[in-house]
């Protein structure tokens, strides 16, 4: 461009020919913007401090040294009306967590379910799995959550009428209670023989494996594992004369003694988050199942593959490529979703740390942060492993 | 002709039959239930809670009556309510005409409800102004409050979106850096912490004696939450593009901006309307959580009902839980319907 002549007339002012210049207006541009987000965030900040110092609040995260003083109803670790917030944070932390992976686990089983039931040569299934994706994927989560926790689970009995399911599990307005396991002397030794059971097994079928890989032969070890992962630990538990009690949980007048007990909400919100999730992912499961060509299936069937052998080993493992960044994003949604737990308030990082302890201290800018920070790690490290997952399972270049 | 069919697609085998007879019970037993409880033994007349007491009563459809009106309007005032109705039948009566392809004035229609609407809206809303008695916001509630947020999440997103989504396919890296930190913090934390943020954070980012509306603050934040997950939609609606139309409207000699409004944003804004479609049905549910900041949408009103002790019965909470998620199901439903249909549309003419 520089070197076409121009005559002197045509020639703008140096400004006026700066700005017209593509790099020039480029770094201008980015100045301009970069300039607009750091005068609002310096406009905030001082807000913010301003504020602070008017209402008194000491900024910073010294109040997670300070003592909570308030009661959770379910922890997975230490934690006593005594605890500092510091530990109210974990308790909130784990419970999440908890939440998280049981409904990752149960909502991975039940959509894939439901996706592959959608696409079965049995009309009824088909249309009853589409009927279930339809109804579930367009009302509310938190009106599921509620029609479970206030609907269903709340409505149950008073602990004196418990219902009994049968020997030692009861179900009342207060949860579900199961007999404790209470292990003797001696179980230590059952669940290292239960352990290495399993070891055993996963070594023994990569040998099957890499067998079947060399000679084309296949040996059968199910035999082999069911003996080492249920029969060892069985003959070895009755041979140290069963050293395992069960606490039974009685239900008295006002409440249920013994067993353990699971609350309400972590039901409820598992419940829902699972079913909810689970009309998504069935519907990611069928687009993948959906874009493996039809070529295989009928090439499969032309090998003498039976239907299920088919869709284990031809069609998932090829539909896995499309369904995994799909499922990942459901997964997050469902651990960003489990927040909703403050609304029935099961005392999860939000309910306990967002909810109790920012009511409390006031420390809305430390504590938000913070919680913020947390979600968006779990993000941001999902996304990440998932990615280097995919870009293992992509196809290898076919040039 | 019934048994063949019957044969090849429910009894092929007996694993096929014992799913399908599996299927049958699992649909008498829940038809058969929904039936029971919401027809045979639900309660249809009544004026307060001593209806819906008898045992085994199923629902109880006298409290819906009753309080049907605070499901749509919330507390607005009954003397005002015509605003509202009015503004239903601006909006229904300008979107549907602007969801048909081919009809004449389309575009008008949508201009319509893009600009001049939503001020009416307003107007007619909050009154104070033109004779209409003003209404303070803690009034709204119900259905209202619910289309309200949802819409003005997605009217405001969609240009927010676009620019960020635009801004992250720029060749400019700080401009790229502020949209990529921007998209991603928005995506990675759960709504409802952006709602508690609009709630408790907000005010102390405002000067002092500036203060916000609580609505509108949760307006605030659901557009810019929203706008995040837009921007994503935008952007794979520009990926899609064939280089092509780029580098040929940059030989046309077009500007980047002329580029972008003339060439690039209509085809593929039209390439993503399932997914914004979609994007708003996520929205539109989504606008319950509002109710755990203390705003009352559909959801929120009737789990303020539940409060009434005229209506306390063992139904009250299943009926009113009924009726939401009807109401949510008919919307998300026939927007999902539309996208899909759309979806289809775009399909054929891509292939073309």
């Amino acid at each position: 461009m520089s070197d076409t002549p121009l005559s002197k007339s045509d020639q703008p002012g140096t400004i006026a020919r700066l700005l017209r210049d593509g790099q020039v207006r480029a770094v201008l541009a980015q100045l301009f913007v970069v300039g607009i987000v750091v005068l609002l965030g310096w406009i905030g900040i001082s807000n913010v401090l301003e504020n602070l110092a008017r209402q008194n609040i000491a900024s910073g995260f010294g109040f997670l040294d300070e003592n909570a003083g308030f009661g959770v109803n379910q922890t997975l670790v230490d934690y006593d009306a005594g605890s500092t917030y510091g530990q109210a944070f974990w308790v909130g932390l784990t419970n999440t967590l908890l939440v998280a992976v049981l409904g990752v686990f149960l909502t991975t089983l039940l959509g894939f379910a439901v996706g592959i039931g959608r696409l079965s040569s049995n009309w009824l299934v088909a249309k009853l799995c589409a009927a279930y994706v339809e109804t579930l994927r367009n009302i509310p989560l938190l009106l599921q959550i509620f029609f479970w926790y206030f609907g269903v689970l709340k409505a149950l009995p008073h602990p004196r009428d418990s219902i009994a399911l049968g020997e030692g599990f009861l179900v009342n307005i207060r949860g579900v209670y199961f007999p404790r396991a209470v292990g003797e002397e001696g179980i230590a030794i059952v669940l290292f023989a239960l352990l290495a059971g399993i070891v055993a097994t996963i070594v023994l079928s990569r040998a099957a494996a890499r067998h079947l890989l060399r000679t084309g032969q296949v040996r059968k070890i199910w035999l082999i594992g069911l003996g080492l992962i249920v029969g060892l630990p069985l003959a070895l538990y009755f041979v140290l004369g069963q050293p395992l009690g069960l606490d039974m949980p009685q239900a008295s007048r006002f409440n249920v003694k013994g067993g353990v007990r699971i609350i309400p909400e972590l039901i409820a919100l598992v419940l829902a988050l699972t079913t909810y999730t689970a009309s998504f992912i069935a519907e990611i499961v069928r687009a993948g199942i959906l874009s493996v060509p039809k070529g295989q299936s009928e090439a499969a069937a032309a090998l003498g593959l039976p239907n299920g052998l088919t869709l284990r080993k031809i069609i998932i493992p090829q539909a896995m490529r499309v369904i995994i960044p799909p499922l990942t994003s459901q997964y997050l949604n469902l651990t960003k979703n489990s927040s909703l737990a403050v609304a029935i308030a099961y005392p999860d990082l939000v309910s306990v740390f967002a909810g109790t302890t920012l009511n409390q201290t006031g420390q809305a800018v430390e504590i938000l942060g913070l919680t913020m920070t947390v979600y968006l790690l779990l993000s941001l490290s999902t996304a990440g492993f998932m990615n280097w997952f995919n870009s293992r399972m992509a196809i290898r270049g076919r040039s | 002709m019934m048994l063949n069919w019957m044969r090849a697609n429910l009894f092929s085998s007996w694993g096929n039959s014992l799913l399908t007879l599996i299927s049958l019970w699992l649909v008498w037993v829940i038809g058969s239930g929904i039936v029971e409880w919401a027809l045979i033994d639900a309660i249809f007349t009544g004026d307060n809670r001593e209806a819906c007491l008898v045992p085994g009563a199923g629902a109880c459809w006298p409290y819906v009556g009753a309080k049907w009106n605070q499901f749509i309007y919330g507390r607005y005032p009954l003397e005002s309510q015509w605003r509202v109705d009015l503004i239903f039948a601006m909006g229904a009566g300008a979107l549907i005409p602007s969801m048909i392809e081919g009809m004449r004035g389309r575009r008008w229609f949508v201009l319509f409800l893009l600009l001049p609407f939503p001020v009416i809206t307003y107007v007619l809303l909050t009154g104070g102004m033109f004779g209409l008695a003003e209404i303070s916001s803690d009034l709204w509630g119900g259905l209202v409050v619910t289309l309200i947020v949802a819409v003005t999440g997605i009217v405001a997103s969609l240009p927010l979106g676009i620019l960020l989504a635009l801004g992250r396919q720029s060749d400019l890296p700080l401009i790229k850096a502020i949209c990529v930190v921007f998209i991603e913090f928005w995506r990675g934390v759960p709504l409802i912490t952006v709602l508690f943020m609009a709630s408790v954070m907000l005010p102390l980012f405002l000067p002092d004696g500036v203060v916000i509306d609580k609505l509108l603050r949760c307006l605030i934040g659901v557009a810019l939450f929203s706008s995040a997950y837009m921007a994503e939609v935008v952007r794979g609606g520009l990926q899609a593009l064939p280089k092509g139309q780029t580098e040929g409207a940059q030989a046309l000699g077009l500007s980047y901006w002329q580029s972008m409004r003339l060439i690039i944003l209509p085809q593929a804004l039209r390439l993503v309307i399932p997914g914004i479609v979609n994007t708003f049905i996520g929205l539109f549910k989504d606008t319950t959580l509002v109710l755990i900041i203390g705003l009352f949408d559909l959801l929120g009103i009737i789990q303020l009902t539940f409060t009434d002790a005229g209506w306390s019965t063992p139904q009250t909470h299943n009926t009113g839980y009924v009726v939401a998620a009807f109401i949510f199901w008919i919307f998300c439903f026939a927007m999902s319907r539309y996208s899909q249909r759309m979806e289809k549309r775009l399909d054929v003419t891509g292939e073309r």
